[in-house]
């Protein structure tokens, strides 16, 4: 739609040159770029103005969407934050048609193109801004900035370029080498060489071989490959395609997340303009060779992340996945050759290729080079997206990044790597963020989810959140994890609901070890991952509801006892008014109070009370 | 086969012919074809099914174990409103449990379920991608962001 309006109003377009960008990735959408749209395109016709609007993916900077940017010509490029409807006359008045920037919405200021635009006076640029000093922005560089659905963008900013210096001065064991010395792991969650994994693949001869970008992001809270295919697509498919060429590959998939619609149809889009310039399709760009692309939608099933799950799944096939021996790299997709690799794996590659081995492994860590993406939600100020050198610290990503914890609360732990991976407590706050670090602090790079909790979050209810989503995705193949998780929330449960034994704790840690090592895929394997290391970091919170009966943030509602915090109540009053027997009384002179005999327990007060001071 | 479905109703199978034909020879195409056919009749039953399993020489009953196996495909009707609550990491440890609470409380209905006058359904997700608003929900093809569970009602209301 928004295509169709673009240009409707190019049409009229008289003054060439200003544009108006508008953040329409997922996260845009949700805060309401729709309608912001809508008042830009009435705006415009009402003023008249005639002016380029671009719908653009995520820069990553969420928690401030809708994000707008304005850009007239001969001047930098300006965001504004928050953009509600209500603000747009104001920009379009104001910036748009008189040139003045709307100084108390601008977020920021960033040149385009070469740097001859002139700056506005008192405007921070994009990348001074707190959050984006220590980021390294290179797999995200083009996100939010160009127009995703535009391949002239992409060229415009060095794309495709990497693919015509491999196709036209490099071997495939050149490109392999490349790649191998480069250092690149695999982004997806174990951290594989990929040059490794090309290389085998490339050993085996066969006519038909596969390139499969696993695109299916199934760890709930994460989105950074989300961000990559809807803000700038063709840098993933670039990187297929070069490792297509690599290891002699005759065709590849996209296998996309079944909740993803927008990516879905931009990677369409994409994959067609891509075989109109002949970077994709038969005799790219007059080589010889073949290379072909199809999307794949997932159809909702957390395993058929798991490589051999998922190459199932493209048969037509009930996701499960397999014994291994054979490696896929032996025998995949329709049992050929096939090399898998994650979405940001791929889009690293022409970063690699453009720049050189040396300069991508002269960023990161001795055995992690590079930069990653992380996405960072949960109770942290600043939600979004940043890309960092490998090595930075969970401290620099959760305070300067993520500007800390929201409404003053104090930082518990971060979650990272998802149902996979570990939550890490406050004192390991300086460790780097690499593979090996990750690994012995009990978590896991998994694909990058960064879920910061605050002292209100109940540690045991979060491993039962993670158990509870493993039993349910479990496939149910092999007994230890179908049986194994199933039974571990059981313990959990019982826990949380103020059931629990002193037993259970030494029973869960027996079972952790047994689910690991017997299961027959990394969902079994990994499943007790977070059951784990809330033990080890958290034992007290287990033995406060075990020994106790006391949730200690008052999360588990089982254990609610209902009971008012003086410390903490303010006398608002706001329980008393919802209670629907009245069972809680008081007034702002005297102390509120609630009466346990009255009392039935539907928890309507604890959801009311903004101070936690319901227990 | 029949031609009626389990309401009785005349089902029209020219839409799923169309769409295997245009798979026909085509290599795993089954989980393509379920998904366009759901889109088309917005769920999957028994009939047009079966004409799947005869059309790609399959059993229904192996059709049936891949339409079970993934969330995506239902075997029921469903609303003409499809609510998705979020309930991945990030929206959980922001409230998702309330929020998923009070939509089944304002619809009336448990979660997996179609409310009587076929308008909603209610389901949970585990992530759509836009954790940075959590809590978050999808209706339909929008996505609500920040929720709390006050908001709940009017958002119902406005979809109606
Ligand atoms: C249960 C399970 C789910 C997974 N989900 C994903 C996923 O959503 N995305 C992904 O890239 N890798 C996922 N993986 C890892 C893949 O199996 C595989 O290792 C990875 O995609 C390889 O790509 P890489 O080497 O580029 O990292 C998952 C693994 C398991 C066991
Ligand atoms: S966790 Fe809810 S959108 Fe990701």
């Amino acid at each position: 739609m928004a295509k169709k309006i673009n240009r409707s109003v190019r049409r009229k377009s008289a003054a060439k040159g200003t544009k108006i960008m508008i953040g329409m990735g997922t996260c845009g959408l949700g805060a309401g770029a729709k309608g912001v749209l809508e008042s830009i395109n009435e705006g415009l016709k009402k003023q008249k103005l005639s002016v380029d609007i671009v719908p653009i993916g995520c820069i990553g900077l969420c928690t401030q969407e809708v994000l707008v940017d304005v850009i007239i010509p001969g001047r930098t490029r300006v965001t504004y934050k928050n953009v509600g409807q209500d603000l747009v006359p104001q920009i379009l008045e104001e910036h748009v048609r008189d040139g003045n920037v709307v100084k108390k919405h601008a977020l920021s200021q960033m040149h385009y193109g070469d740097n001859s635009c002139t700056p506005y006076k008192d405007l921070p640029f994009f990348d001074e801004l707190e959050v984006n000093k220590s980021q390294l922005k290179y797999v995200t560089g083009n996100c939010g900035i160009i127009d995703p659905d535009s391949i002239d963008e992409y060229i415009a900013q060095g794309g495709y370029l990497a693919l015509k210096k491999v196709i036209s001065t490099m071997t495939p064991e050149q490109v392999v080498n490349e790649v191998s010395k480069s250092g690149l792991r695999g982004r997806g969650g174990g951290g594989f060489s990929a040059g490794w994994k090309w290389g085998s693949t490339a050993k085996y001869d066969s006519a038909e071989k596969y390139i499969i970008c696993n695109a299916d992001e199934g760890d709930p809270g994460a989105f950074m490959d989300r961000s990559l295919l809807e803000g700038d697509p063709h840098a993933v498919l670039e990187g297929m395609i070069i490792a297509g060429y690599a290891i002699k590959a005759s065709a590849g998939y996209l296998y996309v997340r079944a909740e993803y619609p927008l990516a879905v149809k931009r990677l369409r889009h994409t994959i067609a303009e891509a075989e109109k310039r002949n970077f994709l399709g038969e005799n790219i760009l007059q080589s010889g060779y073949n290379f072909h692309l199809a999307v794949k939608e997932g159809a909702g099933a957390f395993v058929c992340g798991e490589s051999t799950a998922l190459q199932f799944s493209i048969e037509g096939k009930r996701g499960m996945p397999r014994t291994r021996p054979p490696q896929s790299v032996e025998a995949g997709l329709w049992d050929k050759p096939t090399c898998l690799n994650n979405v940001e794996t791929f889009a690293n590659v022409p970063l690699i290729l453009n720049r050189g081995a040396s300069w991508f492994s002269s960023i990161g860590t001795e055995n992690s080079k590079g930069t990653k993406i992380f996405s960072l939600t949960g109770k942290i100020k600043q939600a979004g997206l940043v890309e960092v050198p490998m090595g930075t610290t969970i401290r620099d990503i959760v305070f300067s990044m993520g500007g800390g914890i929201q409404k003053r609360k104090r930082f518990k732990a971060v979650q990272i790597g998802g149902p996979s991976g570990g939550c890490i407590p406050e004192s390991l706050l300086d460790s780097p963020v690499d593979f090996e670090s990750l690994k012995q602090a009990g978590a896991m790079m998994g694909s990058g989810s960064f879920v910061v909790v605050d002292e209100t979050t109940c540690m045991v209810d979060m491993a039962r959140f993670f158990l509870d989503f493993c039993a349910k995705e479990s496939c149910g193949k092999c007994p230890p994890c179908r049986i194994g998780t199933t039974l571990m929330l059981e313990i959990l449960n019982r826990i949380t609901n103020g059931e629990g034994e002193e037993k259970d704790l030494d029973l869960l840690e027996q079972m952790c070890d047994e689910v690991r090592t017997m299961s027959l895929c990394g969902l079994g394997q990994s499943a007790p991952n977070p059951v784990k290391s809330t033990i080890r970091y958290f034992r007290d919170e287990y033995i406060s509801h075990i020994r106790d009966k006391v949730c200690p943030t008052a999360t588990c509602v089982a254990l609610h006892r209902y009971e008012i915090v003086p410390d903490k109540c303010t006398k608002c009053l706001l329980c008393v008014k919802n209670c629907p027997v009245e069972a809680i009384t008081g007034s702002r002179q005297e102390e509120v109070f609630l009466h346990k005999d009255k009392c039935i327990k539907c928890n309507l007060c604890y959801e009311k009370c903004n101070f936690m001071a319901i227990k | 086969m029949n031609t009626t479905n389990d309401q009785n109703e005349e089902i029209d199978f020219s839409k799923a012919e169309a769409i295997l034909d245009e798979y026909e020879g085509v290599h795993g195409a089954l989980i393509p074809v379920l998904q366009k056919i759901q889109g088309a009749y917005g769920y999957l039953q028994e009939p047009v099914i079966n004409l799947v399993a005869e059309r790609m020489n399959m059993s229904a009953s192996e059709i049936v174990g891949v339409a079970t196996f993934y969330a995506q495909f239902h075997l029921k009707p469903r609303g003409v409103h499809i609510i998705k609550v979020c309930c991945g990491t990030a929206c959980h440890v922001k409230g998702a449990p309330n929020i998923v609470g009070k939509f089944s409380e304002v619809l009336d209905v448990p979660v997996g379920s179609t409310t009587e006058d076929k308008l909603f359904t209610l389901e949970e997700v585990a992530c759509i991608g836009a954790c940075s608003l959590a809590p978050v929900a999808m209706i339909d093809e929008d996505v609500h962001g920040k929720l709390g569970p006050d908001n709940v009602p009017s958002i119902v209301e406005e979809v109606k």
